[in-house]
């Protein structure tokens, strides 16, 4: 597997053209105060801005254009890296690039370009907009893909099915120590737990009934525990079985602190078995039980804050999550398999449903996306001692339209549903905000023996 | 006889790149890459600088023997094809030996072309294109006082300009009536000129030599004008042209090179051309033409990997466009694209800004809203960016004025939307 790079990101509309980050660059990299100098060029783009900046592109044309051997990508950094004493000044590396990535510089009298400042650029520390990021993400790649995938090729999701990537990428991390409970819902229905005698896995994996989850995994664990073994207890469960009918035990391992990893695939309702609602259906939604017509408009009740329930029973681990988000996802996994040694871990991850939800297979990261820019999702974790936190930032929200267009099961709107929903959304922020507000207490800390 | 799946012939850019493309796609198929030269890859471009001493001959290498371990390609210096025999799907060695192949890549390049002067054939001169003939170059500048380069193309530029930084009182004669007339008009040339004359060089324009003769251990050029001039050394460089003679009679159609299609294959089905010796499609113009400059080597050569080991991802090649880029006395000048001159007038519009005090040129030419050329001597713009406004046509709508005032932020912010 090719291995993948740390890069910077540039997000236009967050761009206020304050030129800092060419300000820095330029004092980092020629101890210069002329923007000129900047390796990063901020250019005014109609009402907003643009950038030339390196790509550190994959297939660098520029490194294929020197006649001197001077340009060269790293393997390990990624990084294109210009050597001085090779280059000829010919200035062919300017042809080959089509981001204006490698420019003249005419104090300098030489090319320059990007070098990502040894993993550290300056420009992105100045960034106060969020326009420039340094995306790490590289590392997920490169570590998790070297990981095996404990599910077996050719499951039978739906095209473009997100739950799949999500079962695929937190099985990989948790490793093959483990025993997978997948009840009913379309994580067993896609396969995972086999047919004609076979598994969908490379791990045990076992089929329990929508309302014993929790229980079950609670005596696996246990179990192994007592001969000495450390095998995690996993649930992989919809958002029917975990929050309506699997409640009850859920509730009951959580409150009793087992160790358990309980990973909800929240797709807003039981897909697998005809798309009806689920108290994890939002409000207005469209579903072949909350159906649309000359009276009926959708649900009629907003969605249970399932996640939040789950803080309440002061879980040693909790968080929401998006696969738009890997980063973000991952680090939460980490911490919830490290939580799920001595305490009930819980993650809560967002799964669009191409199917259920009406939108073109393509589309699913970007409607994962969509969800988390108007604040539709939000992102957050919390844990006894630190109490909860949004992990990403939930100001300047994008209008909750863009989210609602792109989906079928919304297409049916009117302007007071659409209204009801931003007041929802407004709620879940505010009481998300208060508990972010409300840091955790020696109380909480204390937890439980 | 020794097989290769994939034989490339020339171990320049374009064979390099034909070799990336083939390897991004097919990691294992045999391949055998070789060239008449003894050394490792190199680039003709960096010549004049290991004339000048800037670059170590020991470090003007494009790949060495690790990266063809690492890709397993069969390396072969020192071979010099002297035969193609296309029915057999083999190629002769001037030593004899022969290769066979499923797929043959032509990458041979071009060899200087001599201009048919009385008395140049039995003359001792100096040509550039190989890392032999810089040397001997490079070892024969100590004795030299007076030189003359035949030719004001790049070239016989760089040549001059490094010749002249050597000590070396040069003189470059050209028959044109300003160097360079391939990518600069008269006025962007006499900037350059006059950098070149500041120095010390002699330019001859709208000059031709009609003979030349030795002269002690020099020579002696008598010019159609009558004017006499006396070197220690002669350089020839007043022009390149395909290396094709060893496919006379092998079934492979050339013209003045190569001719290919736009996946860069010749009439032969398991045959393909690269790079200064291929003559393939322009972009400005329906026929076949020789473009003869690196980037378009890399190009081509890219376009012929893919196609050899049948990559799915290929693009057809979109034509080539004349450009470059010249370093000089530490001056830049660049050109992209085509001269007013070489369009049909209608919606064509030029904008010129010079300052020839300050040594700064920049015209900008457009075909109906649309990027035609631009070029431009200490002028900032990418002309990679430019390059590819080309290629795909952009239309500068509303943003034509500004680009006119300022091309290289209003290309990179064009470039940043249009590219995504
Ligand atoms: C002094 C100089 C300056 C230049 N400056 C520029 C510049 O500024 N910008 C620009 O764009 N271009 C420049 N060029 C042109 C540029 O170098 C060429 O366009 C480019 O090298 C073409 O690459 P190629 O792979 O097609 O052929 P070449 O580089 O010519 O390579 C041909 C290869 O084929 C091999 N070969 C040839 N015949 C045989 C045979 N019979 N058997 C075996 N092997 C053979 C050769 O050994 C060599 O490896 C310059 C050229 C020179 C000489």
């Amino acid at each position: 597997m090719g291995a993948a790079y740390e890069t910077i990101y540039f997000k236009a509309d967050a761009c206020d053209g304050c030129n800092e980050c060419m300000s820095a660059c330029a004092r980092a990299k020629a101890q210069s105060d002329d923007q000129l100098q900047s390796r990063i060029q901020i250019v005014p783009s109609g009402e907003g801005f643009e950038l030339a900046l390196c790509r550190q592109c994959g297939d660098p044309e520029c490194v294929l254009n020197c006649p001197a051997g001077a340009l060269a990508k790293n393997a390990g950094s990624g990084v294109i890296a210009w050597d001085g004493s090779k280059c000829v000044n010919c200035l062919l590396c300017t042809v080959g690039c089509a981001y204006g990535g490698i420019a003249y510089d005419a104090q300098a009298g030489h090319v320059i370009k990007c070098d990502m400042c040894a993993g550290d650029p300056a420009c992105v520390k100045v960034c106060t907009t969020g326009a420039l990021k340094h995306v790490k993400t590289a590392r997920i790649y490169n570590e998790v893909g070297n990981l095996e995938d404990l599910f077996a090729p050719g499951l039978s999701g739906c095209q473009g099915c997100n739950t799949e990537l999500i079962m695929r990428h937190t099985l990989r991390r948790i490793g093959p120590d483990v025993v997978v409970a997948t009840p009913p819902g379309c994580i067993p229905g896609m396969g995972s737990v086999g047919y004609n005698g076979l598994t969908g896995t490379k791990v045990p994996v076992f089929h329990p009934l929508l309302t014993n989850t929790a229980s079950m995994l609670a005596g696996v664990r246990r179990h192994y525990k007592r001969m000495g073994r450390d095998v995690m207890a996993v649930a992989l469960a919809g958002d029917g079985g975990t929050a309506d009918v699997g409640f009850q035990s859920l509730s009951g391992a959580a409150e009793r602190g087992e160790e358990i990893l309980y990973i909800c695939v929240d797709n807003e309702g039981y897909m697998n078995t005809g798309m009806q609602r689920s108290g994890c259906t939002p409000y207005g939604a469209w579903t072949s039980t909350t159906p649309v017509g000359e009276r009926a408009h959708g649900k009629t009740q907003d969605a249970k804050n399932l996640p939040l329930l789950m803080v309440m029973h002061n879980c040693a681990y909790v968080a929401t999550a998006s696969t738009a988000f890997m980063q973000d996802l991952y680090d939460k996994l980490e911490r919830a398999i490290e939580a799920a040694k001595t305490g009930f871990a819980y993650l809560h991850i967002y799964s669009p449903c191409t199917t259920g939800w009406r939108f073109p297979s393509d589309q699913n990261i970007e409607v994962a996306r969509k969800a988390v820019e108007t604040n539709f999702v939000l992102l957050w974790e919390f844990n006894p001692r630190d109490g909860l936190q949004l992990t990403h930032p939930a100001e300047n929200a994008k209008p909750i339209d863009e989210y609602l267009e792109v989906l079928g099961k919304y297409r049916h709107l009117d302007p007071d549903q659409v209204e009801h929903i931003e007041r929802t959304l407004a709620n879940n922020l505010a009481r998300i905000r208060g508990f972010a507000a409300a840091k955790g207490t020696a109380s909480a800390e204390a937890g439980r023996g | 006889m020794h097989h290769a799946h994939y034989l490339i012939v020339g171990a320049s850019h374009a064979a390099l790149s034909a070799l990336h493309a083939i390897r991004l796609h097919d990691t294992e198929g045999d391949v055998t890459l070789l060239t008449r030269d003894d050394s490792l890859p190199y680039s003709p471009t960096v010549l004049p600088y290991v004339v000048s001493g800037r670059s170590d001959p020991g470090r003007v290498f494009l790949r060495d023997e690790a990266y063809f371990a690492e890709h397993k390609v069969n390396y072969l210096r020192g071979a010099n094809v002297r035969n193609l025999n296309a029915g057999a799907n083999a190629v002769e060695l001037a030593d004899g030996s022969r290769i066979g192949f499923d797929k043959l890549l032509l990458a041979t390049g071009a060899a200087p072309l001599l201009p048919p002067i009385p008395g140049l054939a039995g003359l001792k001169f100096h040509v550039l294109r190989t890392l032999a003939d810089a040397l001997a170059l490079r070892e024969a500048l100590p004795q030299v006082k007076r030189a003359l380069v035949l030719g004001g193309g790049l070239i016989g530029m760089h040549a001059a300009e490094n010749l002249a930084k050597g000590g070396v009182d040069v003189s470059v004669v050209e028959l044109q009536p300003h160097v360079l007339s391939g990518y600069f008009d008269a006025e962007a040339a006499g900037i350059i000129e006059g950098v070149f004359s500041s120095k010390g060089v002699h330019l001859l324009t709208g000059k031709s030599v009609a003979s030349v003769a030795a002269k002690g251990a020099g020579c002696r050029a008598l010019l159609a004008d009558g004017t006499e001039i006396e070197a220690d050394l002669l350089l020839v460089a007043t022009g390149v042209a395909p290396v094709t003679d060893f496919l006379a009679g092998s079934g492979v159609a050339t013209e003045r090179g190569v001719l290919v299609d736009e996946h860069m294959r010749t009439n032969v089905a398991n045959i393909w051309a690269a790079g200064d010796v291929a003559q393939a499609r322009g972009f400005f113009s329906d026929s076949r033409i020789i473009n003869g400059i690196l980037p378009d080597a890399v190009d081509q050569g890219r376009i012929a990997g893919m196609a050899m080991a049948e990559d799915p991802g290929i693009k057809t090649y979109a034509g080539g466009v004349p450009l470059n880029t010249y370093s000089f006395f530490g001056e830049q000048a660049v050109s992209v694209g085509v001269h007013e001159g070489a369009l049909d007038s209608s919606g064509v519009e030029v904008k010129k800004q010079v300052d020839a005090a300050a040594k700064r040129y920049l015209k900008i030419v457009l075909k109906e809203n649309r990027l035609a050329g631009i070029f431009g001597v200490n002028s900032a713009f990418d002309p990679g960016i430019m390059w590819e406004l080309i290629l795909r046509a952009i239309d500068l709508g509303d943003e034509k004025l500004a680009f006119l005032r300022s091309p290289q932020d209003t290309a990179r912010a064009l470039m940043s939307r249009n590219w995504r």
